[in-house]
């Protein structure tokens, strides 16, 4: 697990960082936090027990807006966390 | 100390923050799925991938074998290769041996710190060290304290600690979002994970989302560059 966490930590730094990277390549990477972040989180939110489920019983797509909420607003990781977890318990309790 | 360590210090502070909540969910959720003390510590340690863990933790519990757990962290770190690769540009000032030991630290917070960070100016090797160091002790200390906490947390849902992850995901996401088009990629990139991700076995869902939909948008900048020109013409 160390290894497969650090060398694509590694590698592009080591690498890169010594030849010149196209305009092109970079407006691609650009995108790349986004594409990714966007991908690993839709199927928490959205998927439950290998299913899609898009309804009112879903807590984690109910938790999900006021966090979104909080993010953009506050622009902070810590209040955005707080307000996520904080949503879940208050949902957990109700629904 | 150097005033660029000082400030990597201060940079550090978010990180250490957003940490915290993740790191006491993660403790709590290895120890109860049966990880001891010192080894949450030690893969806190060496391991320090936040998202990672928790997975490396929960396939632990399942028994999962070696290679399914190596595998499937790898394909989920394997994002992390497209973010330094995006910071590498900005770090030509630092030697590549040096270069080789700082890409161990560089998680998605530090990744999000760092690069908004070098895009204003270019930072020294004191700054990422204060930075970087002090990230990971706050990694650790909230991971090991969960730990310590977790024998006494039967049911940690009650607690929302299940959903650090997915929220830590939403302030990264947040952080990243900096014009419209991304929003468009995002939206391009959650729907195909999703699709993918029911169709298709393994974790592929992750990295095929990502390329697919990066290059959906230098294809939309490319022709929005066009339709311009043509304008203008």
């Amino acid at each position: 697990m160390m290894l497969v966490t650090y060398i694509p930590r590694m590698l592009p730094l080591a690498v890169l960082s010594r030849i010149n990277i196209s305009k092109g390549v970079l407006n691609w990477l650009s995108y790349v936090p986004v594409a990714v972040l966007s991908a690993l989180l839709a199927p928490e939110l959205l998927l439950k027990d290998g299913q899609l489920s898009i309804n009112l019983t879903n807590t984690y797509l109910l938790a999900a807006i006021p966090c979104f909420i909080a993010g953009i607003y506050s622009k902070s990781i810590f209040l955005t966390v707080v307000t996520g977890m904080g949503m879940v318990v208050l949902l957990n309790r109700f629904i | 100390m150097t005033a660029d360590f000082k400030n990597g210090v201060k940079a550090a502070l978010p990180v250490v923050f957003g940490y915290f909540p993740i790191g006491l969910a993660f403790g709590v959720l290895a120890v109860q799925s049966g990880m001891s003390i010192m080894e949450i510590f030690l893969m806190s340690l060496l391991v320090y991938a936040g998202s990672a863990q928790f997975i490396g933790a929960g396939m632990l519990a399942a028994q999962a074998s070696i290679g399914a757990i190596v595998l499937t962290t790898f394909l989920v770190n394997s994002r992390h290769l497209l973010m330094t690769a995006s910071l590498a540009p900005y770090m030509k000032n630092l030697r590549p041996k040096l270069l080789s030991l700082l890409g161990f630290w560089v998680t998605d917070e530090t990744f999000a710190i760092s690069i908004s960070a070098v895009a204003k100016q270019q930072q020294g090797k004191g700054y990422f060290f204060g930075l970087f160091i002090t990230s990971h002790i706050a990694w650790i200390s909230s991971t090991v304290l969960g730990a310590l906490m977790g024998n006494f947390i039967p049911e940690p849902q009650v607690f929302g600690l299940d959903f650090a992850l997915p929220a830590m995901f939403i302030a990264l996401l947040i952080l990243q979002v900096r014009h419209k088009k991304a929003i468009a990629v995002g939206i391009v990139a959650a729907a195909l994970s999703i699709g993918i991700k029911l169709n298709v076995p393994g974790s592929w869902n992750i990295i095929l989302a990502t390329i697919i939909s990066a290059t959906i948008g230098v294809l939309i900048d490319q022709w929005m560059e066009k339709s311009s020109q043509s304008l203008s013409a």
